[in-house]
């Protein structure tokens, strides 16, 4: 054995550094950029930005100046927080991010717990197709998903929905179902569904039939039986599939901008528009250092999960 | 053992929620095959949207750097996330391992917007202008950085299965490594390779965020064309293109199940032939 241990260490050594070099190199060293461009100041260059470590003007070397005036702009929003015809663009959008992403984890979860329950009691025969039932549209582009519900939502009397509803003589005049607060919610629900139902059929599978049958003998009611053991035990599939959902909701861009209309505010949108129109990275950068900074926690809480998860396996 | 399904409640829910799944990709379907021009008003069956697919030039090219763009990620994530998977799972713990860990899964749940602007920081560096700034290179680096993470995770739980005594045995009688790995591993563990491949090429495909934010004019793929075009008002090609993806997808994601399937049920059958042997 100890004959073989340097080249097998030699081989070993080369297969950590490829994957541990991509991601230092497009995973973190990109996230150390954008720190750096939150705290520069936007320039009509290319990149249109002022690295805090530049050349001085004077060109006696470089200097260190950090230019803190986009978090500054966050902070200003926070202290009018108070007052009268405050408009805080970002806080706002930072608020109804979270609230839209929390009200849609919820609803996935409502929905996706027991249709997730019911595929994994199935027969298997029948577990499998239903399965693949469920990854189809998870895998069918996003965009058009989205683009669909614009025309079952369109608030004209051709829009679907109005059609159906008209038809049936249920309204009169077609109701403004798109480009609101609903349609986006809608919309995420339906987009994220997949994300929520997939690792929750992963943990409830796995759950033992015998622990069931036990509580059952032993005379539990059906409700006991789940809240004090189907419940409990599915909990690293419910934290996975929430956090799966959660974490790319708040930086949703596509629904909000397709279903949102221009009343919608999300921080994924701002983010969108400093970078694109109005051409502010550094402002871009911290909108997207505040984001991270809100979403470690709830990464944190992703990786536990999915760790502890993938070690229950045999 | 069915009991799950038996009930009427349960049957509902699945049916209720399968239905809000499907229904508004089945419109997008029948509504491609209109001949009028609403799309959410059926005016008679025709298949002119199909040729005007037919006739578009932009599409075609951007289906096409799309393809490509797909198959290089799905190749080069699948060879990242093997070998992230192989860290994760057979290394013992050392200094930065549950760093690693945490880094190689976050691409997943990391908003796009982040991924993407961070990406594209990257890129346009100044420091960094060999890497060609923004353009198809680019956007091939961030599709690789998403899908390892998918690879690693699905190639992961793999690993985990695999027997390893066969590679024991192979080590111990003298093969190198390597060879263990090419010989061995890679064959047993090539349902997942395979399958990884194709949900990677898919998720490449289908991404619009990274690619319309590290895109150039020069590299315009799929998404990014389509997401211009929903601004610009809907038009039934649309739906002629998405009926067409619908197709692909379910093809190659019926695919990649059968593959695994299979494998499973051919590892079954050789654990009970096995136990019978006993």
């Amino acid at each position: 054995m100890s004959r073989r241990r340097p080249f097998l260490l030699r081989g070993r050594f080369w297969v950590g550094m490829l994957p541990w070099t991509w991601l230092l190199l497009f995973f973190l060293l990109p996230f150390v950029l954008i720190v750096n461009v939150s705290l520069s100041t936007p320039d009509l260059a290319i990149p249109p930005y002022i690295a805090p470590l530049h050349q001085a003007e004077d060109g006696s070397g470089v200097e260190l100046v950090p230019d803190l005036s986009s978090f500054q702009r966050l902070g200003d929003e926070i202290a009018a927080l108070g007052e009268d015809g405050a408009e805080p663009l970002y806080l706002r959008a930072y608020g109804n991010s979270l609230l839209l992403a929390t009200l849609t984890t919820v609803c996935c979860l409502l929905i996706g717990y027991p249709f997730a329950y019911h595929i994994a009691r199935a027969r298997e025969s029948i577990r499998n197709v239903l399965l693949m039932m469920v990854m189809l549209p998870f895998w069918t582009s996003f965009l058009l998903r989205v683009y669909a519900w614009m025309g079952l939502l369109d608030s004209s009397e051709v829009g679907l929905i109005n059609q159906l509803l008209i038809g049936l003589g249920i309204i009169d005049t077609p109701l403004p179902l798109l480009y609101n607060t609903g349609a986006v919610l809608t919309g995420m629900i339906y987009s994220y569904l997949p994300f929520m139902v997939l690792p929750l059929y992963a943990n409830l599978v796995k759950l033992d039939q015998r622990l069931l049958e036990a509580a059952s003998d032993l005379g539990a009611r059906p409700l006991t039986t789940f809240l004090s053991v189907t419940l409990p035990l599915s909990r690293n599939g419910i934290i996975a599939g929430a956090m799966m959902v959660f974490i790319p909701a708040v930086g949703e861009f596509v629904i909000p901008d397709l279903l949102g209309g221009g009343d919608v505010q999300m921080i994924g949108r701002n983010i969108w528009d400093d970078f694109g129109p109005n051409q502010d990275w550094p402002m871009a950068a911290t909108v997207a250092v505040v984001m991270v900074l809100l979403l470690i926690a709830p990464i944190i809480v992703f990786n536990r999960s999915s760790r502890s998860e993938a070690g229950e396996q045999p | 053992m069915s009991r799950g399904t038996r009930s009427l409640g349960a049957r509902s829910w699945l049916v209720l929620v399968f239905a809000f799944l499907y229904i508004p990709i089945l419109c997008l379907v029948v509504f491609s095959f209109t001949s009028g021009e609403i799309t959410t008003q059926f005016d008679g069956f025709s298949l002119r949207w199909y040729q005007a697919l037919l006739d578009d030039g932009e599409i075609q090219s951007a289906v096409w750097l799309s393809l490509r763009i797909g198959a290089l990620a799905a190749t080069s994530a699948v060879v990242v996330g093997t070998a992230a998977a192989f860290v994760l799972t057979r290394f013992r713990p050392y200094f930065g391992s549950s760093f690693f860990a945490g880094m190689s899964t976050a691409p997943m749940v990391m908003p796009e917007v982040v991924t993407g602007l961070s990406l594209v920081l990257l890129f346009t560096h100044p420091a960094l202008s060999f890497l060609g700034g923004r353009g198809a290179l680019a956007i091939w680096a961030a599709h690789t950085t998403l899908c390892a993470a998918y690879a690693a995770v699905l190639v992961q739980s793999r690993l985990r299965e695999v027997d390893r005594s066969l590679e024991e045995a192979a080590l111990d009688l003298g093969c190198p490594p390597f060879k263990v790995f090419f010989i061995i591993t890679v064959p047993v563990i090539a349902p997942a390779l395979v399958s990884a491949w194709l949900l990677t090429f898919t998720l490449s495909m289908d991404d619009f965020v990274l690619a319309a934010m590290l895109s150039d004019p020069g590299s315009t793929t799929l998404p990014v064309l389509i997401f211009a075009r929903l601004h610009h008002g809907l038009k039934p090609e649309i739906n002629a293109l998405a009926t067409i993806i619908v197709v692909v997808v379910s093809i190659a994601v019926l695919t990649a199940n059968h593959i695994m399937l299979s494998s499973q049920n051919a590892r079954l059958r050789a654990k009970q032939l096995a136990a019978a042997a006993d």
